[in-house]
């Protein structure tokens, strides 16, 4: 259970004024699986660096299982049990899928063990095991590997950061079943950042971050409606939305 | 020599030189020639690859037979007392359609305040559409003060459609080598060269590459990988001179890390219109998102660093 309490992240502006990118996040990941959603530029990676330990919070603290964990380093959180799947993917040079894939295990992996965890995201895995991991590889390959580096993980929390970008629509119904196979065997939480309605349909909980804030959260079936039938969730009123957000954290 | 009286004659040290510098845990398969502190501790020749010991300086001739296909050589070299300095000439003649491997290496065991230097100097004749494919690897050990250093000279002729692949590897130990590698291609002739360099402590590396591009449909295609770590040196030279309708490329591509120090020098001449040459050089630091990805899968930066210079150098 990931806890977020008052968390805000600032960075310097353009002009040495101070540019606040969250503002005062308070939210508690406690369902197997809460997608967050909102607009481009909302503050959605930011957040999911926070957890994953990649930029501290200039304020607030993160608890995850009750612990503090705000001033961990990456390292130990992710020997914790929290793992990220990045939005963009990195690239090496030299390091091959089969590399990649061991240290996200964290122990020897067979060849067959290391190709289960690529089929499982839809690469015939005899074409990409042995590959460096560098810019030869498509967006979408990227993106795959990306997951079943988080699936080798298999930590009580895991982060993925718009999986569905870049792949393929006739792959997108595996997708969602992959995270539908995670979903029945996790023993934690995933969270899942995206844009895709079929994606926010599978979810336990829906968060949506504009303007570097929570404006509303809560059961999938209570704000995918809502979602829908706005028209453009950047400008929606995000005062109105703010105080529904605070209501219903209340009432949880 | 038979190889019994190879195996009295090395110790454990030479043993490990040999399997860092030619992966060989026991004398080899095929022609080889071991040179052992300045002497000769083994030989074998085959019925296509002849070794013979020059009268006139220190050294061998390798001669190799006209179509001789999928054989090796391997012509290790091991210095283990403190303080041998030695220059050694190793010609290779190269038959005709030929189609072998050439393993040198040299592994230098410094366990005192002296010195230890080795200068092999290489020249190959490739004849006629011959492939070859050579690797080189340096290592140095021993916790010696005496300074373990290498400089290897390769001359390079390579005649009509010839083929030769060099792989260039240095990763340990040498405290000081400056390694020249010259070519000149005929026509259809390819060279690409793969070099792979780590230094660390105070440690200088200077690689120099020149290859002349003389008969039209001739290639070269010279790469360097390298990571200069501590306070060590690197320099990287590489001039392709186009004198046909050819086609070159040459590339370094360095990670940098505490105050070491890298120069890249790459430089291209062109005497001919159809001379297509291009140059890159790439020096920096390893990229930030590559250690942060591989720390959210629990490495330590150490570890991190680790595994990416690694795959890098691979
Ligand atoms: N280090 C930084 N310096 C300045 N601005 C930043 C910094 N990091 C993030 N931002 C800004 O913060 C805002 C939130 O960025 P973030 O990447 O979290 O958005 P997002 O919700 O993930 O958007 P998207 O849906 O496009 O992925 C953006 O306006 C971004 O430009
Ligand atoms: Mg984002």
């Amino acid at each position: 259970m990931l806890e977020l309490r008052n968390v805000s992240y600032e960075v310097e502006g353009d002009k040495g004024d101070n540019k606040e990118i969250l503002s005062h996040i308070n939210f508690v990941f406690d369902k197997r699986f809460t997608a967050i959603t909102g607009p481009n530029g909302g503050g959605k990676s930011t957040l999911a660096k926070l957890i994953a330990g990649i930029i501290t919070p200039t304020e607030g603290t993160i608890l995850f299982n009750g612990e503090d964990i705000t001033g961990m380093s990456i390292t130990d959180r992710a020997k914790a049990g929290i793992s990220y799947a990045f939005q963009q993917p990195v690239r090496f040079k030299g390091i091959t899928v089969k590399d990649l894939i061991t240290l996200a295990a964290g122990k020897k992996l067979s060849t067959a063990e290391a190709c289960g965890f690529l089929s499982e995201v839809g690469l015939c895995a005899r074409d990409y095991i042995s590959r460096e991991v560098n810019a030869s590889l498509s967006g979408g390959e990227c993106k795959r590997i990306e997951i079943a580096m988080i699936m080798a993980r298999q930590t009580e929390l895991s982060v993925f950061d718009e999986p569905e970008a870049g792949i393929d629509l006739w792959s997108f119904q595996n997708l969602i079943q992959v995270f539908e196979r995670m979903y029945e065997k996790i023993n934690g939480n995933i969270i899942i950042i995206s844009h895709q309605e079929r994606i926010l349909n599978i979810a336990d909980e829906i968060v949506v971050i504009a303007g570097g804030q929570v404006t509303q959260s809560g059961r999938r079936e209570e704000i995918l409606p809502k979602l829908l039938n706005t028209p453009n969730a950047a400008t929606n009123c995000q005062v109105l939305e703010q105080k529904e957000a605070g209501r219903e954290r209340k009432t949880e | 020599m038979p190889r019994k009286g190879v195996k009295r004659t090395m110790d454990e040290i030479q043993k490990t030189l040999l399997a860092q510098v030619a992966d060989l845990h026991e004398v080899p398969a095929g022609a080889y020639n071991i040179r052992a502190n300045g002497s000769l501790a083994g030989r074998n020749t085959t019925a296509n690859i002849d070794i013979v010991t020059k009268g006139d300086q220190p050294g061998i001739d390798i001669i190799i037979k006209p179509g001789t296909k999928n054989e090796s050589v391997h012509i290790p070299v091991l210095l283990s007392e403190s303080g041998i300095k030695e220059t050694v000439y190793n010609d290779f003649y190269i038959g005709e359609d030929c189609d072998i491997t050439i393993v040198a290496g040299c592994g230098i065991h410094n366990g005192g305040k002296d010195a230890s230097e080795h200068s092999g100097i290489h020249r190959f004749f490739v004849g006629r559409h011959a492939r070859v494919r050579y690797v080189e690897k340096h290592y140095g050990q021993g916790d010696g003060t005496g300074g373990r250093i290498m400089n290897p000279t390769t001359e390079i002729t390579m005649e009509e459609g010839a083929h030769m692949e060099l792989e260039m590897v240095q990763i340990k130990g040498i405290d000081s080598t400056q390694r020249k590698t010259e070519a000149s291609l005929a026509q259809e002739a390819s060279l690409v060269v793969r070099e792979k360099l780590m230094t660390h402590g105070t440690q200088y590396a200077r690689s120099d590459f020149a290859v002349a591009l003389n008969g039209d449909g001739s290639t070269a295609d010279v790469v360097s990988r390298s990571v200069a770590k501590e306070q060590s040196k690197q320099e990287f030279h590489a001039n392709i001179v186009g004198n046909a309708s050819c086609s070159g490329h040459t590339e370094c591509d360095a990670i940098i890390m505490d105050e070491a120090s890298v120069t890249a020098l790459p430089a291209l001449t062109a005497n001919h219109v159809d001379a297509a040459l291009i140059h890159e050089a790439a020096i920096g630091k390893i990229a930030g998102e590559q250690l942060i990805k591989l720390m959210t899968l629990g490495l330590t930066q150490e570890e991190a660093e680790e595994q990416i210079i690694s795959g890098f150098l691979k």
